[in-house]
C-alpha cells in the first residue's frame, strides 16, 4: 500500500515536471502557429526536445545570488511556488480510484495552496531588493489576493450543488449533468479568476516584460528562474485539471476510459489558455484591480446566491 | 500520529519564537507564516480539517500576504533592522520572557497533572462546522458579520476621495502654488551662472 | 466582451493560415538584385578593373571599412595598389556604391560571410574582384572617359569629338 503510494507519488512528480517542461515547447509551438510562424522546430523530431535543451541551457547557467538581495529569501522563493502548487496535484482526482489523497476539504487544500503560491512572487520580488522586482511583487500580491476571493466563491457553486468538499464526490454528482451547464457564470469566473492566480497572460502584470523588465524574476537566473517558470507550467497545468473536475465532468464521458477523457478536457483548456496569450492585450493594473472588485465579486456572489436558492427550494 | 503532533507544536512554538526575536520584519512575517501552518496542522491532527484549511487560506494565505504587501510598501531597509537590533537588548526581553516562562510552567504543570490529551481521532467535516455556525452560534456569526461590514464601511470611506473634480481642484492649486518651472529651477539659479 | 470573444475566434483562424517563416539553412530567401549584402569589386565588359582608385568610397564609408592606395599603370590607366574591406565593420548602408563614379563597387544580394576567425572578415583585393560586370552591363568607364590611356588617345572615346588643335584656331 505504502509502496503503491510512493510509486504514485514518484510517478506524479515525473509526469507532471515533464509535461510542464514540455508545455513550454507546446505553448511556443502553438503561439507560432497563432502569429502564422513555425516555433521551435530545430531540436528532436518536430523540435519536441526542445523542453530537454532549454532544462540543460537552465541547469548549466550560472546560480548567481545578487550581492544587494536577501539571500535566504531569495533562495525559498521559487521553492515556494514549486511545492505549493505540486502539493495541489496530492488532490486531483485523474480517474476513478487514481488520486493521491482523497480529502474531504480537497477543494479547501486547492485554494489554501493557490494562496501560499502567492508567497513565492511577492517575496522573490522583495528579496530581490530591485525596483522592478519590487514592484512586481507588490503587483502580484494585489492582484492574486484579489482575485482568489472570486476564486472561492465561484468555486461554492459546484460545491452547494453536490453538497461535499471532496472533489470525487464533485465529480460523481456530474454524472448527468456537467456543472458547466448549470454553473455556467461561476464556470467563466473561476476561469477568469483561476488565469490571474497562475499569472497567465493577459493576467501577467506581475512580470509585464513590457513595463517592468520581468517583474519579480528580473534578479533571477539560472534554475531559480527555472523553477518560476515551470511554478507558472505547473498551475497551468493544475488550473486546467481543476476546471475539468469541477465543471467538466473530471473523467465522466462515453467510450474512451475515464483517464483519457481527463487529459482530454485538460488539454481543451490548456490550449484556451495559450490561445487567450495570443490573442489578448494585457489590462493595467488599475483596470485589472476594479474589474475584479467591481464586475466579478458582485456577479460571483449573485451567483452564490442564486445557486443557493436554487439548492435550497429543490430541498437539498 | 502523536508524534506528528507534537512535531508540529514545536515548529509552531519555535517560529514565534524566531519571529518575535527576528530583527527584520519580513523574516519575522515568514517565522509568523510558517507558525501559522503549524497551527493548521495542529487543527488537522485534533480532526478538523476545515478549520486547518480556513487557517491556512485567510490567515497564512491573505492577511499575511497584506502584512507583507505593506511592509514591502514601508521598504524600511538595513536601518530598521539596525534599529529592532539594538531594540532587542537583554534589559528589553528579559521581563517578559520570565513572566512568559512562568506561564509555560504552570501550562506544563496543569498538563502533567490533567495527564496529556490525546488528540481527537474523530473528524469534523465541514458540513457539521457550518451546521453549528448557523445553529447554536448564528448570532456571533452574524455580530462577526456586522463588524466585518462596519469595517469595510469605514474603509470605504477612508479610501474614499471625491473623484475627479477635487483632483483637479488639488492639480490646479499646486499649480498655482509653483509658478512655471516650479521650485527646482529656483533652485538652480542659485547656483552660480555664467563664468565666475 | 464579445469583441474580446471575436479576437480570440480571429485568432484562432490563422490555424489555417500558411507560416510565413522560411526554414533559413534548408530554404533559401528570395533576395531582390538590389539586396545590400557582400560588397564585390567589377571588371569591365573587355575584362579590366573598373576601378579607378578615387577614393570616394572610402570617404564615403561612414565606418571607415575601406582602405586603398592608388596607382598607375605605365599607360597612365589608374588602379588600386591593394584594396581592402574590413567586413567585421562593415555596416552594408551602400554609400560605398553610390560614391562610386565607374561602378566599380558594388553590393551583391549573399549575406552568407560568417566566419570562426575574425581576421578572414578582412577581404584584400582578390577576394572581392569578380570576373563579370555585376549589375551593371556593358558600362565602360574608359571607353566614354575623355582621359588617354594605353591603346585610347584623347578624343577616341565613345560620343566624343576628336581635340580641338588649338593651334589651327588663330584668327
Amino acid at each position: 500500500m505504502i509502496l503503491r503510494t510512493l510509486i504514485f507519488i514518484v510517478g506524479l512528480l515525473f509526469i507532471t515536471l515533464t509535461l510542464a517542461g514540455w508545455l513550454t515547447w507546446v505553448e511556443r509551438r502553438l503561439l507560432a502557429v497563432w502569429q502564422d510562424r513555425l516555433g521551435p522546430n530545430r531540436v528532436g523530431p518536430f523540435g519536441t526536445l526542445q523542453a530537454l535543451a532549454d532544462a540543460i541551457k537552465l541547469f548549466t547557467k550560472e546560480d548567481w545570488v545578487p550581492p544587494f538581495a536577501d539571500k535566504s529569501v531569495f533562495v525559498i522563493a521559487p521553492a515556494i511556488i514549486l511545492i505549493a502548487v505540486l502539493m495541489s496535484f496530492v488532490i486531483v482526482p485523474f480517474a476513478p480510484g487514481l488520486l493521491l489523497a482523497n480529502l474531504n476539504i480537497g477543494l479547501l487544500f486547492f485554494l489554501a495552496m493557490s494562496s501560499l503560491s502567492v508567497y513565492s512572487i511577492v517575496l522573490g520580488g522583495w528579496a530581490s531588493n530591485s525596483k522592478y522586482a519590487l514592484l512586481g511583487g507588490l503587483r502580484a500580491a494585489a492582484q492574486m489576493i484579489t482575485y482568489e476571493v472570486f476564486l472561492g466563491l465561484s468555486v461554492m457553486g459546484p460545491v452547494l450543488l453536490a453538497g461535499s468538499f471532496r472533489l470525487t464526490d464533485i465529480v460523481e454528482a456530474q454524472q448527468e449533468l456537467w456543472f458547466v451547464v448549470p454553473q455556467f457564470l461561476g464556470f467563466v469566473l473561476f476561469l477568469i479568476a483561476g488565469v490571474a492566480e497562475t499569472r497567465r497572460l493577459p493576467f501577467d502584470l506581475p512580470e509585464a516584460e513590457t513595463e517592468l523588465a520581468a517583474g519579480f524574476h528580473t534578479e533571477y537566473s539560472g534554475m531559480k528562474f527555472g523553477m518560476f517558470f515551470i511554478g507558472e507550467y505547473l498551475g497551468m497545468i493544475l488550473l486546467s485539471a481543476m476546471i475539468t473536475t469541477l465543471y467538466l465532468g473530471g473523467w465522466h464521458g462515453p467510450f474512451l476510459p475515464p483517464i483519457v477523457w481527463f487529459l482530454l478536457k485538460s488539454s481543451f483548456f490548456l490550449v484556451l489558455f495559450i490561445l487567450l496569450r495570443a490573442s489578448l492585450p494585457r489590462p493595467r493594473l488599475d483596470q485589472l484591480m476594479s474589474f475584479g472588485w467591481k464586475v466579478l465579486l458582485p456577479l460571483a456572489l449573485a451567483n452564490l446566491l442564486a445557486t443557493g436558492a436554487v439548492v435550497l427550494m429543490r430541498g437539498g | 500520529m502523536l508524534t506528528s503532533f507534537y512535531i508540529a507544536g514545536a515548529v509552531a512554538v519555535a517560529a514565534t519564537l524566531l519571529m518575535v526575536m527576528s530583527p527584520n520584519a519580513v523574516h519575522a512575517l515568514l517565522y509568523l507564516i510558517v507558525s501559522l501552518l503549524a497551527v493548521a496542522l495542529l487543527f488537522y491532527f485534533l480532526g478538523a480539517p476545515f478549520v486547518a484549511a480556513l487557517e491556512v487560506i485567510v490567515y497564512a494565505g491573505a492577511i499575511m500576504v497584506l502584512f507583507i504587501f505593506v511592509v514591502m510598501m514601508l521598504n524600511l531597509g538595513r536601518q530598521a533592522t539596525e534599529r529592532e537590533r539594538h531594540w532587542l537588548r537583554p534589559s528589553v526581553w528579559i521581563g517578559p520572557s520570565i513572566l512568559a516562562a512562568i506561564l509555560v510552567g504552570e501550562v506544563v504543570y496543569l498538563l502533567g497533572r490533567a495527564g496529556l490529551p490525546t488528540p481527537g481521532v474523530e473528524q469534523i467535516d465541514p458540513k457539521a462546522v457550518g451546521k453549528v455556525l448557523f445553529g447554536p452560534y448564528l448570532i456571533g456569526v452574524e455580530l462577526a458579520s456586522f463588524l466585518l461590514m462596519g469595517a469595510l464601511v469605514g474603509a470605504y470611506h477612508l479610501g474614499w476621495r471625491r473623484p475627479k473634480l477635487e483632483m483637479h481642484d488639488d492639480v490646479y492649486s499646486r499649480a498655482a502654488r509653483t509658478p512655471s518651472g516650479g521650485a527646482p529651477l529656483h533652485r538652480r539659479a542659485d547656483r552660480p551662472v555664467g563664468p565666475a | 466582451m464579445l469583441s474580446i470573444l471575436r479576437t480570440m475566434w480571429d485568432v484562432f483562424l490563422h490555424v489555417f493560415k500558411r507560416p510565413v517563416t522560411i526554414p533559413y539553412p534548408e530554404q533559401k530567401a528570395v533576395l531582390s538584385p538590389r539586396y545590400r549584402g557582400r560588397i564585390i569589386l567589377s571588371r569591365d565588359p573587355d575584362g579590366g578593373e573598373r576601378c579607378v582608385a578615387c577614393y570616394l568610397c572610402a570617404v564615403a564609408c561612414p565606418v571607415d571599412c575601406i582602405a586603398l592606395q592608388a596607382t598607375q599603370d605605365e599607360t597612365g590607366r589608374r588602379y588600386p595598389e591593394f584594396f581592402r574591406i574590413n567586413f567585421s565593420r562593415c555596416i552594408f548602408c551602400g554609400y560605398c556604391e553610390e560614391a562610386c563614379p565607374t561602378y566599380a563597387i558594388q553590393l551583391i544580394p549573399e549575406f552568407e560571410m560568417g566566419e570562426y576567425d575574425r581576421q578572414n572578415m578582412v577581404y584584400e583585393k582578390e577576394d572581392l574582384l569578380i570576373a563579370g560586370e555585376g549589375k551593371y552591363h556593358g558600362y565602360n568607364y574608359w571607353k566614354v572617359a575623355g582621359a588617354a590611356i594605353g591603346g585610347k588617345d584623347k578624343g577616341e572615346a565613345e560620343r566624343e569629338s576628336p581635340p580641338v588643335d588649338l593651334h589651327s584656331l588663330l584668327p
